[in-house]
């Protein structure tokens, strides 16, 4: 029998993390994610796992750390948030060409500067490009039930790379929610034990990890790297079918939430996707065919599928919880418009900046949003694509 | 047993020939004289922090190491080690492994004293049981003689050239070994070639054998950016000591020991003269500036020689 329980986002990936009962666990706080460490702390503390945990002096360590602790043969797991992971930045790009599936929770919080606590998903999109697995979650069932999951897909051997889990900090990490927990036992067995082929502290055959690589062999690499990140998703769709199994919880790319009938939709990231329902609850009564596409797996992206999925759309609004300063939007919409790139008749398509620094989404504002491309519709005219939700265009005076 | 250096040299090489080092580098005579100090069936893992070492010992598909070894990046290889030393502990609680693993990282005097120091700070702070040992060479030599902390005063480097305006690096060098002492570790030492390298050889076997975090400061000459002959790396060592520039010493558990005292001191013009990088100090308009090193080493020497109770 699955367990009922009320936690927070980040008390409940630190409880996946304790059914997990990892080998090493390095990280440092910072807000949002701290509440993720310092739980698993007293795990510790209290006996309940017995994992070695790393209190490093800095994010840029705890990815250090983790790095080596993972080459050793240890499963290995670390939390942060925003400046944290920007901090890190230098050596995810490393963990990911030595192929080693660290788990890693992100809890979005927007970078500096001006420095802000909030949610926002600049952070993990700073860091989109440096091949690892990202998956985002909408709630803190999502957050748990996708950590789970991640430490198959990352140490599966056609991956071998690592994966971060996204939420949104405190819209989700603070906030107490129902959730669903799976038996210790039964989470235990859907994770397995982590055998790496190839370990430092392997006995029998020793090991040199990061050399100096030479234009002669480096390009081979980076290909093998990307071939690693080309598997992640069907790995990932066959790891949700077993969790669908065991949980009886669907899983899958992406979710949709009444699509197929719709002409307009928004695409969405993290927890402005259970704003976005209520919302196209409220349309659809009014006769409208609002739908919505929510982004689960981002990194590899499944274009292919979503352009499918999108393709019979007249209008469609991506929302980006961050500006990427190109301007053009943000990061989803490039990776959307890139997406639907070569689809007939494709739909319009617009993308909106929203939320960024944690400022609030209500189930107004994005019913705005749909009645904006309710009036590209009418007017068969897009205009501006790249827009700004509730934002104060004039300085107050 | 009595310390022999020509037995020492017939156990199996760790770290073997063929490498891309240059001629006369101290760098990798600092590695064999390290490991040479582990028992031969103990395994070890060894890190590198990226510089010359790490560059051209293990460039695919070929590595120079015996044991398995790391690198991750410039700054951080203190913490890489620590993540490795934990998983150990881990894997061992867990009965994953049996055997017995040391941990013994390198790095040159940039990865360590600057970019990588609070890295390293972090790591003997949380006294991880692992040896780092910084080879000093005194410049970043991998990128080309660039000055770094450890730069001795006045020395001309890339960034600090010397000219009508200039006479090389300003300021003195930071005392690493000094404050590494000051995490209160329960070993640290400063030491180079000397003589049949028994200083070295005693002083990494504490380091590698003690129980928790140690540090080993081994100054490691660099002929190409000390502009020296490369057939002189000993007799540069020697100077170094004599000079009292590079004082033998360790600190265990808290107590500061010197384990050499020149019988005369020599003047700190016979370290700087046979290198290139302090030609210009012997210009008429320098000398003074000798003097300014030589008040400086004589301060750091009493100093030590009242942390050492002499």
């Amino acid at each position: 029998m699955s367990i009922r329980e009320r936690l927070s986002g980040n008390e409940a990936i630190a409880t996946a993390m304790k059914q997990i009962n990892p080998d090493v666990v390095a990280a440092f706080p910072i807000t949002p994610s701290t509440e993720i460490p310092q739980y698993f702390s007293k795990y510790i503390a209290d006996g309940l796992v017995d994992t070695e945990f790393v209190p490093v002096e800095s994010e840029h360590s705890a990815m250090s750390a983790c790095v080596g602790s993972e080459s050793a043969g240890a499963r290995t797991m670390t939390a942060t948030s925003s400046c944290g992971l920007a901090l890190m930045h230098e050596i995810l790009y490393i963990a990911a060409s030595n192929r080693l599936p660290i788990t890693l929770a992100v809890v979005n919080r927007a970078l500096s500067g001006p420095i802000n606590i909030n949610a926002d998903h600049s952070d993990s999109m700073g860091s989109r490009d440096a091949g690892w697995i990202q998956i985002y979650s909408e709630s803190n069932q999502e957050a748990y039930d996708n950590f789970i999951q991640a430490v198959r897909i990352a140490e599966h051997k056609d991956v071998r790379l690592p994966i971060m889990v996204c939420q949104d900090g405190f819209i989700t990490s603070h906030a107490v929610e129902n959730i669903e927990l799976i038996e210790d036992d039964k989470v235990k067995e859907f994770v397995g034990e982590y055998n790496p082929k190839n370990y430092l502290l392997n006995n029998k055959q020793p090991m040199s990890i990061g050399p100096y690589d030479t234009p002669a062999y480096y390009m081979e690499h980076k290909r093998l790297q990307a071939e690693g990140m080309k598997n992640a998703k069907d790995v990932l769709l066959k790891v949700a079918k077993e969790f669908e199994n065991m949980t009886g919880r669907k899983y899958d790319l992406f979710e949709t939430y009444k699509l197929e009938d719709a002409d307009t939709a928004i695409v969405v990231i993290n927890s402005t996707a259970g704003t976005a329902k209520d919302a196209i609850d409220r349309l659809r009564k009014e006769g409208k065919k609002a739908g919505l596409l929510k982004i689960r797996l981002f990194r590899p992206f499944p274009a292919e599928e979503i352009a499918e999925a999108l393709k019979h759309l007249k209008a469609i609004a991506v929302m980006d919880r961050c500006d990427s300063f190109s301007n053009q939007g943000g990061p989803l919409g490039a990776d959307i418009k890139s997406a639907l790139y070569g689809t007939e008749n494709a739909p319009k398509l617009i993308n909106y900046v929203y939320g960024i620094g944690g400022r609030d989404v209500r189930v107004e504002n994005i019913i705005e949003v749909y009645d904006s491309l309710y009036e590209i519709i009418e007017t068969g005219k897009t205009g501006e694509t790249y827009r700004y939700l509730s934002v104060r265009e004039r300085e107050v005076e | 047993m009595a310390y022999n250096l020509k037995k020492k040299l017939s156990k199996p090489e760790r770290l073997v020939g063929g490498h891309r080092m240059c001629a006369g580098c101290g760098a990798p005579v600092a590695v064999r004289g390290v490991t040479r100090a582990l028992k031969e069936d103990d395994k070890a893992v060894i890190g590198c922090a990226t510089g010359c070492l790490e560059v051209s010992t293990f460039m695919y598909p070929y590595t120079a190491w015996k044991d398995s070894f790391i690198h991750n990046a410039f700054e951080n290889a203190g913490a890489t080690m620590s993540g490795v030393e934990a998983a150990y502990k881990a894997m061992k609680r867990k009965g994953k492994i049996n055997e017995e693993y040391k941990f013994i990282t390198f790095g040159g005097d940039g990865g360590t004293a600057d970019i990588g120091f609070q890295s390293l700070s972090g790591a003997m702070e949380r006294n991880h049981d692992m040896v780092y040992v910084c080879y000093d060479n005194g410049a970043y030599m991998n990128t080309g003689i660039q000055r770094s902390s450890a730069t001795p005063q006045f020395a001309d480097t890339t960034t600090t050239p010397s000219g009508t305006e200039s006479a090389g690096k300003p300021q003195p060098r930071k005392d690493l070994a000094a404050i590494i002492a000051n995490h209160n570790i329960p070993y640290v030492a400063q030491t180079t070639f000397i003589k049949n390298f028994r200083d070295l050889h005693q002083k990494a076997e504490k380091a590698i054998y003690k129980d928790g975090a140690a540090f080993m400061n081994v100054l490691a000459p660099c002929p190409r950016g000390w502009r020296y002959p490369a057939e002189d790396l000993m007799e540069m060592c020697n100077l170094a000591v004599e000079t009292c520039f590079w004082p033998l010493f360790e600190v265990e558990e808290g107590k500061w020991t010197l384990n050499y005292k020149p019988k005369k001191k020599l003047p700190i013009e016979e370290f700087l003269k046979p290198q290139g990088r302090f030609k210009h100090l012997f210009n008429e308009e320098n000398k003074h500036l000798i003097k300014i090193i030589q008040e400086d080493i004589d301060k750091r020497w009493e100093n030590l020689l009242y942390m050492c109770g002499e």
